[in-house]
């Protein structure tokens, strides 16, 4: 880490903190996919051919249509029901985009402040809060999250709400820790000397410090948060049915895998690996980029 | 030590009794539980009469001190669907588990560890990438996508294997594969790093300095040193392993303890779901503890530093 951005001194050129676009490591096509895979959440009414579903039961598992028996009109074909497998990956694609974005920022919004408060004030406050961090670690987070979704029901809003209960434990963890050696700092000590609460210190100087872990964290979780809620709707106990979502997807095509219906489960589940996979190579870049200190995560 | 120990000790049962409360406190927030703990189907006066004879009529606290009375004698409940005490139904389903779970971590050592090596000893080079790769697709493919590719392949296409159950060491082989990448690509990772860690010390450079052939260096005197921590993580990770197959075990029908809490949630069982989150949190609080107690023992500056 170079001692200019130690020293938090802001970036002399502004064009200069685009030039990594340029720059021979930059994911761009990660960045990429997760641009069409947005795009096509947002536009899902438009793009998509179909109600994704309403099917006809006369037009059941139709292949894609580059195969024998497929039809142009359902280029992707059609499942059980009738629905077509391209609309229903189109408007997935919206269901985890906006379950994983939500519940990243919603468990990384509950852990950085849990996470500051327990840094900061440190005393029983930060044993409360690290204890039971610890005890909700100690749990498996997909265990944790099948026996959540067991006590609530399956909805989209439970599933966000589950992931979000179940991840902050790790923003809080990382965040603390970078707190208690931000606290130790110079600026802060100033901070109090000049006379700022305990809130406006929090709020102000150290909460733009750990901004940038909680980012990279935050990108590292998005691959971990669309995997745990695609396993949630294959178990049946995520995203309700008919609503299409990519571990629906999959579970309905469970059935028609040992007969060679192929397309219901590759589909959805390329989507799924696609997804992920971008986030996670994403994430990888943002952590050398952003936070060289988690480069041994 | 002795204190060390005895606070290690503190802190897990601290973090046991958290457990226990989210637990029971989860439960009864998201509504009444009797919901919960009558069968599918009951009536008002069979609510009623659950609420009297788990007592959840009375307060919070009493109803809080039975529970964990209930916990401390192994009473867990008895399950709806199965009619048996979610206790012994657990210790049941727990060997096809381990069963499972062994064979799954063998194959990730098998692969992680010297594909670790050879990407560390060749750094930068096509194995170095390959492994990376390998890594890369382990963490980001959902383990039940894989599952699923697999029966496709091996079963529907070539025949190979059979799609689910148990009872032959065929029958291992698919689900073990699932479960094993993910963890064979976190061996992978770790034995990198570490095994670099290693090459690059002064103790290697000595061996090196001594005219040792390569293998020797690598194989006798780095591998040793860099094995510790990937060890440490394999023993944590076979817990972890019983307790996230959840996936694997339905894609596959293995009857495990993963399945075993698929089948409490899906048959709202709710006993058995509640039951297998609690043991699953014992055991891994459990080798938390033990790890660091034999951690502490082999190196004194943590004993200190506590």
């Amino acid at each position: 880490m170079s001692t200019s951005t130690e020293l938090g001194v802001l970036p002399a050129r502004l064009p200069a903190r685009f030039s990594f676009i340029r720059a021979r490591d930059f994911p761009l096509i990660p960045l990429l996919i997760l641009g069409i895979i947005a795009f096509v959440a947002v536009f899902a009414d438009v793009l998509a051919p179909y109600d994704p579903e309403i099917g006809s039961l006369s037009a059941r598992f139709h292949p894609p249509f580059w195969q024998a028996k497929g039809h142009i009109d359902h280029l992707l074909g059609t499942d059980h029901l009738g629905r077509d497998v391209l609309s229903r990956l189109i408007f997935g694609a919206r269901v985890s985009m906006v379950v994983g974005f939500t519940a990243v920022i919603f468990a990384g919004v509950v852990g950085t402040t849990l996470g500051i408060i327990s840094g900061y004030l440190g005393g029983w406050v930060d044993q409360l809060i690290m204890r039971v961090t610890d005890a909700w670690l100690a749990l498996p987070a997909l265990t944790f999250a099948i026996f959540l979704a067991a006590i609530v029901g399956p909805s989209e809003m439970n599933i966000v709400i589950i992931l979000a209960l179940v991840y902050w434990t790790r923003y809080a963890r990382i965040v603390r820790g970078e707190v208690l050696s931000l606290k130790e700092r110079e600026f802060v000590r100033l901070a109090i000397v000049a006379g700022c609460s305990k809130m406006t210190i929090m709020r102000r100087h150290i909460l733009p410090n750990v901004v940038n872990s909680a980012i990279v964290l935050a990108s590292l979780m998005l691959g971990v948060v669309i995997v745990a809620e695609a396993s949630l709707s294959f178990l049946g106990i995520g995203v309700p049915p008919p609503k299409p979502a990519w571990g629906v997807m999959l579970s309905d095509g469970k059935q028609g895998l040992m007969v060679g219906y192929w397309w219901l489960t590759v589909l959805p589940g390329c989507c799924i690996m696609l997804m992920v996979l971008s986030a996670n190579l994403l994430g990888d870049w943002l952590r050398v980029k952003l936070d060289p200190q988690l480069r041994q995560l | 030590m002795k204190q060390y120990i005895v606070k290690r000790c503190g802190y897990s049962l601290l973090s046991l009794f958290l457990l226990s409360l989210t637990i029971f406190f989860f439960v009864r927030v998201t509504g009444d539980p009797a919901t919960l703990l009558a069968e599918p189907g009951a009536s008002e006066a069979d609510i009623a009469k659950i609420h009297h004879q788990f007592g959840l009529d009375r307060p919070l606290v009493v109803q809080y001190a039975l529970f964990m009375f209930k916990l401390a004698q192994g009473d867990l409940g008895q399950s709806f669907y199965y009619q048996t005490p979610v206790f012994e139904l657990y210790f049941s389903r727990l060997p096809n588990s381990l069963l499972l779970a062994v064979v799954a971590m063998t194959f990730s050592l098998l692969v992680g560890i010297p594909s670790g090596i050879l990407a560390a000893v060749r750094v930068g080079t096509f194995w170095d990438s390959a492994g990376k790769l390998f890594a890369l697709l382990g963490l980001s493919l959902p383990s039940f996508f894989v599952g699923l590719l697999m029966i496709l392949f091996f079963t529907v296409y070539l025949g190979w294997l059979p799609s689910s159950g148990s009872g032959t060491p065929l029958h291992l082989v698919m689900p073990a594969f699932a479960l094993g990448w993910y963890f064979a690509a976190a061996h992978m990772r770790l034995t990198r790093s570490s095994m670099l860690e290693v090459l690059g010390s002064e103790y290697i450079k000595l061996a090196r300095l001594k005219g040792l052939p390569q293998a020797l260096v690598i194989g006798k005197h780095a591998l040793k040193n860099a094995l510790i921590p990937v060890l440490t993580l394999a023993g944590i990770n076979l817990v972890l392993m019983i307790n996230v197959a959840v996936v694997v075990e339905t894609v596959f029908a293995w009857p495990g303890v993963g399945r075993l809490l698929y089948e409490g949630v899906s048959f709202r069982d709710f006993p058995v779901v509640q039951g297998v989150v609690i043991l699953g949190g014992c055991m891994i609080v459990g080798v938390n503890l033990l790890v660091d107690i034999v951690y502490a023992l082999i190196d004194p500056r943590i004993r200190l530093e506590a």
